[in-house]
């Protein structure tokens, strides 16, 4: 019985884990049909930024994480939109491959910054006792901040200005830009958000992996998959996917072994691919955000 | 019509050049240069295998490493199980190829492209990269060839031409992987100048209209896959030879990257493109290793990035439209 | 455009061969005066962790030697190759070393896998080969010589301590490759002759940072002690997952890997105090030749250097062997060297004496255990002069002198 909650909670919580991986990809790949492979990079900096900001500077943990490391990813993202992205506009390839470079050259910018060695920082909240097994908490306030992220991401689109007119954009920029919004300003702006998010998402992972320069290289494999598993919706198909995704791996992580957990998680995102070609959302949740 | 660049005289001249140059390359150098482009050359077969799938046939294959990595570990596994001959390179064809082929099956036939196929080989190689990973027990083994894991398989035997009794010195190993290497490039060139190859080229065009005008798109994608793998298997092959060892890092996604990254510095689109752009950057990688002021990774992705902002068609087709511009300005 | 492809195949063709003739020119600027000494070791990508303390130790031990007048009355250059954690790397510089190099000594890898890739191209190619840290012994080959510690030396004392300290029953987590496997087969031999019993064995990849089922696992299983032989920088969220469940304390932990990447240092004490560990060497080893050592170290390095590893003295002593060798050979050719480190050669390294074995071409070395405390290693017990017991089992160099491969010592 205690083992069954546990178990539960285990895969809730990698659900969570693959949506915080994710997100920002999702973002910039459904409002801007761009997939940017230096994705993972953008999480390597803002578990970064938590780390040092937390062990050098002294800023409490949850400040680094939660707003220091998106606020600082944020504006690296809409830096490297301004530079790179910005030209290569309806090139999916070549902004994934642009953006590929982008990556190799973050890691070997930060192993020549921070050093190889791995840096890390302590959960800061403690286990607790599920009846005879512990369990980490940390657990809870990921699922916490996944949750609140998605949340947050409905609101916007939903109900601001900013979101409205990000998703006109999306369905038909020349058809927002007619209307008076201003794609380019959208773009960098969502560019920024996906940023961001990727930075938090880093953050929020850095106290449970550590984090050195080529970590970004976990990440990317897996969040590339969900999010193409996931379709164009960012927030539907994000859910959807990582819900299939982190169930598959986290259940036969437990019955075996992690490797054959991730095994299990690729050999889903091919089958799903094979099924349903155009993603999760391309099929169904079609016109949901 | 265009003028050709060189006459056919010159085309020929070419062709014996090149040869020349492989046989007679090892009587000049020294070991280390012969060893050192033994891999350089081993690397371009690779490259000139996603350069034909993606080049002409418009497969973004993110995989190509799997194929790689499969015919390492069949030459391996047969060399160790059966001999270093003829038999083990064959395998180490045959199995990509047949993987190649089933894989092609189940995306082609199912009607995926894009960026979606990218996902399904990215994952594949994973897949056999994690697989290979695990196998480090005593209990994974294929006849007598323990598979290793992480390590992978050491001393491999070298091989052993039909008709010798030593195996395959550095020189002779040289010889072949350039004399394999100029039939693989000929044999492509050959193949996209038959109707096959011209159909290969207008599915990549536009899909749609070659089905329209009757021919089979998913057959003949599925066949400049399997072929590409075969290429790749044989690099693999050779890679096991030159190294004498395999591991899952052959599948990785590093390996696949670098694949990549060459066709696109060496020009998509064109055959002799990216194994410029392989020898080049392998060199590169090489020589930056041996420094340890700038990180090779800051390098290559900087180089990756820069080429596809400004040179997006990559070194040869840029070189080439140079020579062409050159040349009608020559002409009255 | 089919014909300007063509020339651009004899363009090919002949800048290949013209950058083959010139690479051979290029050989000629090569000869100088100096013992030319060449290290391959990552220091960048997944294994790098352990590769910048060794790389420090060796640059120090060759300045040293070159201060107090070179060896030979000739100074050493000594060149390190980042092979960036890459195998292709490995043998490519392996084969630069011996072949455009001519180095006199590599000193090279610190996985097994990398070990085994340079180790046949340094035998064929007839270049001395020295591997410094810590593996799981076999490797029988008169090319090569070992100066860090095998199972028998570490496992064989740590186990049964820890079986009398905290209980019989033991959980294994292992790294998922063969130094893993075999540390983790040995730690059952010597559990089950101390009275133990090994409850189960998990194996984790290199890339693997996702511990939380097998954290359960090991709550479900009950045992006395879980026994780490986890390696490199993912392994570590181990023990960051391991407190963030609030097991750190509950169940104690032994390890052999454990501070060999300074895992000490990174991690906080509250997520790694009470590991035991068994290694060659400890920083904090009293005596005097150590603390001045030590105070050398850091007036080269700065006294904030992070740890001066198990690994770094691993290839500090080799060095100084290797360097003791040719002393006693008066020469660096590769077969007059080996045959004086044949002859029985010892030196006094920081960690203890460090003695050549003729037989197995490794090491008799001192081992120690000790407590990990705030971010220290506190000395609990030492055993001095452990010999290679089980690579003596599968091998002789003596009697088979032609021996060149790594043998699987039957456990």
């Amino acid at each position: 019985m205690d083992l069954a909650a546990i178990f539960s909670l285990e895969v809730v919580g990698a659900i969570a884990t693959l949506v915080l991986m994710s997100i920002g990809l999702a973002v910039v790949f459904g409002m801007m049909k761009i997939i940017n492979l230096a994705h993972g990079e953008f999480m390597m900096l803002g578990g970064y930024v938590a780390i040092l900001a937390t062990n050098r500077l002294g800023i409490s943990i949850w400040i680094s994480m939660l707003v220091l490391a998106p606020l600082v990813v944020g504006l690296f993202g809409v830096l490297v939109e301004r530079l790179l992205v910005r030209h290569l506009y309806g090139r999916m390839i070549d902004t994934m491959l642009a953006t590929w470079g982008l990556s190799l050259a973050l890691v070997g910018l930060a192993t020549m910054v921070f050093g190889n060695t791995t840096v890390g920082i302590s959960s800061p909240l403690t286990g607790f006792a599920v009846g005879s097994y512990q369990t980490s908490g940390y657990t809870l306030f990921v699922i916490a901040v996944a949750v609140a992220v998605l949340a947050g991401l409905w609101l916007l689109f939903r109900f601001t200005d900013l979101g409205l007119c990000a998703r006109a954009s999306m369905q038909n920029a020349a058809m927002a830009a007619a209307l008076g919004a201003n794609p380019g300003r959208i773009y960098t702006l969502t560019f920024g958000l996906g940023a961001a998010l990727s930075g938090l998402g880093g953050a929020v992972l850095a106290p449970v992996t550590g984090i050195i320069p080529t970590i970004g290289a976990s990440y990317i494999a897996k969040a590339f998959i969900t999010v193409i598993g996931g379709g164009s919706s960012v927030i539907t198909g994000s859910l959807a996917a990582s819900s299939l995704f982190g169930t598959v791996s986290q259940a036969v992580t437990f019955a075996a072994t992690p490797v054959l957990g991730e095994v299990a998680l690729l050999a889903a995102a091919i089958v799903l691919i094979r099924l349903l070609p155009q993603g999760i959302t391309g099929r169904f949740f079609k016109r949901s955000i | 019509m265009q003028t050709p660049l060189l006459p056919r005289w010159g085309l020929a001249a070419a062709r014996v050049l090149a040869v020349a140059g492989v046989l007679l390359a090892p009587l000049v150098t020294d070991t280390f240069a012969l060893l050192a482009f033994t891999v350089y050359l081993v690397m371009a077969m690779l490259a000139l295998s996603l350069a034909f799938i993606w080049g002409f046939g418009g497969i973004l294959c993110f995989g190509q490493a799997a194929f790689f990595g499969l015919g390492a570990y069949a030459y391996a596994i047969g060399a160790i199980n059966f001999g270093p001959g003829t038999g083990a390179l064959l395998l180490a064809i045959a199995v990509p190829a047949a993987f190649a082929a089933l894989l092609g099956y189940f995306m082609f036939y199912g009607r995926i492209s894009d960026v979606y196929l990218g996902v399904i080989t990215l994952a594949v190689t994973l897949i056999l990269f994690n697989l290979a990973n695990s196998t480090s027990g005593p209990q994974y083994r294929i006849g007598q060839a323990l598979l290793g894991g992480f390590n992978g398989i050491p001393s491999i035997p070298t091989l052993t031409l039909p008709g010798q009794d030593a195996p395959l010195e550095p020189e002779g190993l040289f010889r072949l992987v350039g004399l394999l290497l100029i039939v693989a490039y000929a044999g492509l060139r050959w193949l996209l100048r038959t109707r096959f190859g011209q159909v290969v080229v207008a599915v990549r065009e536009n899909e749609r209209r070659a089905e329209l005008l009757g021919y089979d798109a998913r057959l003949h994608k599925l066949a400049v896959f399997a072929i590409g793998g075969a290429i790749a298997g044989l690099a693999g092959c050779l890679y096991a030879n030159w190294g004498a060892f395999v591991n899952p890092g052959v599948f990785g996604l590093a390996q696949s990257a670098q694949i990549i990254i060459w066709v696109i510095v060496g020009g998509r689109g064109t055959l002799i493109g990216p194994m410029i752009g392989c020898v080049a950057i392998q060199w590169m990688v090489t020589a930056l290793g041996g420094q340890q002021t700038v990180d090779t990774g800051l390098v290559l992705g900087v180089v990756l990035a820069l080429f596809v902002m400004l040179i997006p068609r990559g070194i040869a087709p840029t070189v080439a439209g140079w020579f062409s511009r050159t040349q009608k300005a020559g002409q009255p | 455009m089919t014909s300007s492809r063509r020339q651009f195949l004899g363009t090919a063709a002949s800048t290949a061969f013209a950058s083959a003739l010139s690479l051979r020119g290029l050989d000629a600027f090569a000869a100088e005066d100096k013992i030319k000494v060449v290290g391959i070791y990552d220091l960048s990508g997944g294994l790098d962790i352990y590769g910048k303390p060794v790389v420090d130790a060796l640059r120090f031990a060759a300045e040293e030697v070159n201060q107090k007048g070179g060896l030979l009355g000739r100074q050493i250059d000594f060149v390190n190759y980042d092979a960036q954690s890459n195998m292709q790397l490995y043998a490519q510089f392996a084969q630069q070393a011996a072949l455009k190099d001519k180095a006199t000594v590599v000193m090279a890898g610190i996985t097994s896998a990398s070990r085994e890739v340079v180790r046949p191209v340094l035998d064929r190619f007839k270049t001395l080969y020295f591997y410094n840290n810590q593996y799981e012994g076999g490797v029988c080959d008169r090319n090569y010589f070992a100066a860090g510690v095998t199972p028998a030396q570490t496992v064989q004392k740590l186990v049964p301590h820890a079986v009398k300290k905290w209980g019989k029953k033991v959980y294994i987590v292992a790294a998922d490759y063969n130094y893993g496997q075999i540390v983790s087969a040995w730690v059952k031999k010597y559990a089950a002759e101390s009275g133990g019993e090994t409850v189960a064995v998990e194996f984790f990849p290199l890339d693997v940072t996702n511990f939380g089922a097998t954290i359960s696992k090991i709550q479900a299983a009950k045992p006395d002690f879980v026994w780490s032989a986890l390696v490199g920088g993912a392994h570590m969220s181990f023990y960051r997952q391991w407190k963030a469940a609030n097991m750190a304390g509950k169940i104690p932990i032994a390890s052999t890997t454990f501070a060999g990447g300074n895992e000490h240092i990174v991690l906080s004490p509250e997520e790694c105090n009470g590991i035991l560990i068994c290694q060659n060497y400890l920083q904090e080893l009293p005596g005097a030749a150590n603390q001045d050592f030590v105070a050398r170290f850091h007036k080269r390095y700065g006294a904030d250097y992070p740890y001066i590893t198990e690994l770094a003295m691993g290839a500090y002593q080799g060095f100084m062997l290797w360097a003791e060798g040719v002393r006693r050979a008066q020469s660096i050719d590769r077969l007059k060297v080996i045959a004086a480190l044949e002859s029985g050669i010892a030196i006094d390294a920081p960690s203890g004496k460090v003695s050549v074995d003729p037989i197995t071409h490794h090491c008799t070395l001192d081992v120690h255990i000790a407590e990990v405390r705030d971010r220290k290693l506190n000395l609990v017990e030492s055993f001095a002069q452990q010999a290679p017991s089980d690579t003596a089992a599968v091998c002789d160099l003596r009697k088979n002198p032609n021996d060149a491969k790594q043998y699987t010592i039957k456990i």
